[in-house]
């Protein structure tokens, strides 16, 4: 645990914190994605499926226990990504107090690089109003607590709350493919014969993750899913 | 040619700059960049006025003592390449011109295009000195190195400390030159026994010379005169990493 606490002293230990909790992070958004494609088999999986995530781990685990564990691990997770990201960009506008007349911004290899921050921002902001609508149901119009299915359709049936959704998969995708190619370089994941490959699997995990997330609303709007 | 500058002018490290304008007439095709500061300067001199202060000492890309940024570049827009070996075909009559320093907090101005650079030289004294027998000369050959590793030493030691990656980068940071420095001698066998120590080390004065964090952007690698690739500050990350928990000690 000390050598854990000790990486929080350089940039590059932060970094590295950054770059686990981002796989956890990755991890978490993939299985969500996949998670929902049950939906397609309608509402009776759906729902089963939901209800299945708080009997997970049974019978080691009693009801909902294991799914606390995860929340608690996602939120630490959450949490320690944040704050040193808070702490690496103070330090980075201190590092550059003064900065350009002039500055080429094409030198860096991506836009996404660039988008991290306001693309991280914007994702914190989805995941509350996220949460708020489909998980907790106060910002919902008609939530009805243990039926998923129902919440997600009438959910998704408001043209705003769809078009919401599928805008914040933008930078989500963004923020998804600078950081797993970022992670594989923090964690010095740098092979000559394997370098090539970083990037198109950053770009294919991150299109995965928002095409099937984006087919959810549209899948609702275009009637596919519904009653 | 003639050419319009905006040069960025400063006194001294505490002082307020500003950009001034000048005209550089006759510029020939042939002159370096910095030639042709050479003669908007003299023609300052003439008129009894301060010429612009800039680096420079080899005029051939190796010394590591010339840079500047040009339109938002560091060195210009050529790769691979300093300022001193930038011609001045590479650009057109009528052009217009920002000159201005490295911006970061840890390269405070010296004076107009003068940063005072000696951060870098801290973070090499941070790594420190490796282990070799001293002496009369050892057996050639005695520590062989496979030629993949001599390469990559190679390469990195191709780092001529210009500053351009901290010029270049959003963060201002520090990384590309240092994960240079860590590969040169981490490659080699020579470098091992002090491999982890030395890591920690550096990115420690890193730090604390007050460079921003590396975010990946790639800006460094585009500006690097000398093809320096972020590969190696991969392999500075899996050192440092290794450092904390393989090799505790260091
Ligand atoms: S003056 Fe030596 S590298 Fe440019």
């Amino acid at each position: 645990m000390r050598r854990v606490f000790s990486l929080w002293d350089s940039t590059v230990g932060k970094k590295i914190m950054m770059a686990t909790t981002g796989v956890i992070l990755i991890g978490f958004v993939v299985g969500h994605m996949i998670g929902n494609l049950k939906v397609y088999q309608g509402a009776d999986a759906f729902n089963h499926y939901a209800e299945g995530l708080r009997t997970v781990g049974e019978p080691f685990f009693g009801s909902g226990q294991l799914l606390w564990i995860i929340r608690i691990v996602l939120l630490a997770a959450v949490g320690i990504h944040i704050l040193a990201a808070v702490q690496l960009v103070m330090r980075s506008r201190k590092a550059r107090a003064i900065g350009y007349r002039k500055y080429e911004g094409d030198m860096v290899f991506s836009y996404a690089s660039r988008t991290m921050t306001w693309g991280g921002l914007i994702i914190l902001g989805f995941v509350v109003y996220h949460l708020m609508h489909l998980t907790f149901g106060n910002a919902h119009p008609d939530f009805v607590h243990g039926n998923a299915y129902h919440n997600f359709v009438t959910g998704f049936q408001s043209w705003p709350v769809s078009i919401a959704y599928i805008l914040t998969m933008i930078p989500l995708g963004f923020h998804l493919y600078h950081g797993f190619w970022s992670m594989l370089q923090t964690f010095g994941a740098t092979n000559p014969k394997m370098n090539h490959v970083r990037r198109p699997i950053a770009a294919a995990l991150a299109g995965v993750v928002v095409l099937g997330n984006i087919s959810f609303p549209v899948a609702v709007l275009a009637g596919l899913v519904g009653y | 040619m003639k050419l319009k500058l905006h040069v960025w002018r400063q006194n001294g490290p505490g002082n307020e700059g500003r950009f001034e304008d000048y005209v550089a007439e006759n510029v020939s095709e042939h002159m370096s960049f910095l030639e042709m500061l050479d003669v908007v300067n003299e023609q300052l001199i003439a008129r009894g006025d301060e010429p612009i202060a800039f680096d420079h000492d080899c005029r051939e890309g190796i010394c590591g003592s010339c840079g500047f940024m040009i339109n938002g570049e560091p060195h210009g827009p050529l790769p691979s390449t300093t300022v001193c070996q930038l011609h001045m075909r590479n650009y057109r009559d009528g052009d217009e011109l920002w000159i201005e320093p490295w911006r970061a907090t840890a390269f405070p101005v010296i004076r107009d295009l003068i940063v005072d650079r000696s951060p870098l030289d801290r973070i090499v004294q941070a790594g420190g000195y490796i282990s070799v027998r001293t002496g009369s000369a050892p057996e050639a050959n005695n520590i062989a190195v496979p030629k993949a590793n001599a390469d990559l030493a190679m390469d990195a030691a191709e780092c001529i400390a210009c500053g351009a990656c901290v010029a270049a980068c959003p963060n201002a940071s520090a990384m590309l030159f240092t994960g240079a420095k860590v590969t040169h001698l981490g490659a080699l066998p020579q470098g091992q026994p002090e491999r982890y120590t030395r890591v920690v080390e550096m990115v420690t004065m890193h730090d604390d010379e007050g460079f921003g964090h590396c975010t990946n952007h790639g800006a460094c690698q585009t500006a690097c005169p000398k093809n320096i690739k972020v590969d190696y500050i991969g392999r500075l990350n899996a050192d440092l990493r290794k450092a904390k928990f393989r090799h505790p000690a260091g």
